[in-house]
């Protein structure tokens, strides 16, 4: 778009300008798997560190990770029952894991120093087709769930208190991967937003109470993503008497 | 894309986020006043009244957001742009 050119001087906000790769009849967008890669071998590096030589009682990295490992299960076992909460406790952990770490790896490191041909580095879930990639895996996971635990009965819950629920039940299904991304998008894209038209307005001190509303804002969305995605399972999972 | 769609599209992009944040906003004060009023009779329960807050303020918040993406999408990817 020529007419509405939104090129910052400082902040170098470019918005929907991106590094294009071109894999076949896809035209993919570069920063976001260069960034998610990066993130990516940075958690394995840390989880692969933690558990490699571990101790009855635990010390720092190990300790970090048991932690997170009693928060995800405390998470996933409130929202999706004692029953099944374990299968899905991986799915839900990653998602978590994931999005924490882009969220703030797109906020913390400083991606600006590394300057590409078109776009820029940034956290990975400011990009819309990672989060309905996200929120797509969402929706599978859950019609997995409710039919591997249920079978045909999990039907059942579209018409549980009564039949008029019906079409309320079926849009349901399709903004539930709608909200979910569009949530987690906005939230992470307004944040690099406002923290780069504050460093804009004012290039000093000012962003920086913002840069850590933003972290906050930002850990709580992973956490909601997650919550929210075990949630849905819980739901398809749950047994209507 | 002409004037007449870039004003449209700039004014429409105001108003879909200041529209958009008048019910959270009203949502957010009654859930904070909720909030207040259970710590003020309770007051050990505050740790957890701050957690349930905290998300609930997510989830409000993020209508706005919607509103914000509506926006973003006039002012940077406008379909309409000729």
């Amino acid at each position: 778009m020529d007419s509405l050119p939104f090129v910052l001087p400082f902040a170098e906000l470019e918005v929907g300008q991106h590094l294009y790769w071109q894999i076949g009849n896809l035209r993919i967008h570069g920063q976001v798997f260069m960034t998610s890669w990066l993130l990516i071998g940075a958690l394995l590096a840390l989880v692969v560190t933690g558990t490699k030589k571990m101790e009855r009682d635990p010390k720092g990295v190990q300790n970090l990770l048991e932690f997170l490992w009693d928060y995800i299960r405390d998470l996933a076992r409130t929202q999706i029952g004692e029953k099944v909460y374990r299968d899905w406790m991986p799915f839900i952990g990653t998602l978590f894991l994931f999005i924490f770490v882009s969220n703030w790896g797109g906020a913390l490191v400083p991606w600006r120093l590394i300057k590409l041909p078109s776009g820029e580095l940034g956290a990975p879930t400011a990009d819309i087709n990672t989060t309905v990639a996200l929120a797509l895996l969402v929706s599978l996971s859950y019609f997995y769930a409710g039919l591997s635990n249920k079978g045909l009965r999990y039907f059942e819950y579209y018409v549980h208190p009564t039949p008029i629920m019906l079409p309320f039940k079926i849009v349901e299904d399709f903004t539930k991967p709608l909200s979910l991304s569009f949530r987690l998008f906005g939230n992470i894209l307004a944040d690099e937003l406002v923290v780069a038209v504050l460093v804009f307005l004012v290039p000093l001190v000012l962003p920086v109470p913002v840069m850590f509303l933003g972290l906050f804002t930002s850990a709580i969305q992973a956490l909601i993503f997650a919550t929210l995605a075990a949630y849905y399972i819980g739901e398809a999972v749950e047994e209507h008497h | 894309m002409d004037s007449i769609t870039t004003a449209a599209s700039v004014v429409a992009a105001g108003l879909a986020v200041g529209l958009g944040a008048i019910g959270p906003g009203i949502g957010q004060g009654s859930a904070a006043q909720g909030a207040v009023e259970g710590i003020a009779r309770q007051p050990e329960a505050e740790g957890k009244i701050r957690g349930t807050l905290l998300l609930s303020f997510a989830f409000m918040e993020s209508l706005t957001i919607y509103g914000l993406v509506v926006a973003l999408v006039l002012l940077f990817a406008n379909p309409f742009a000729g």
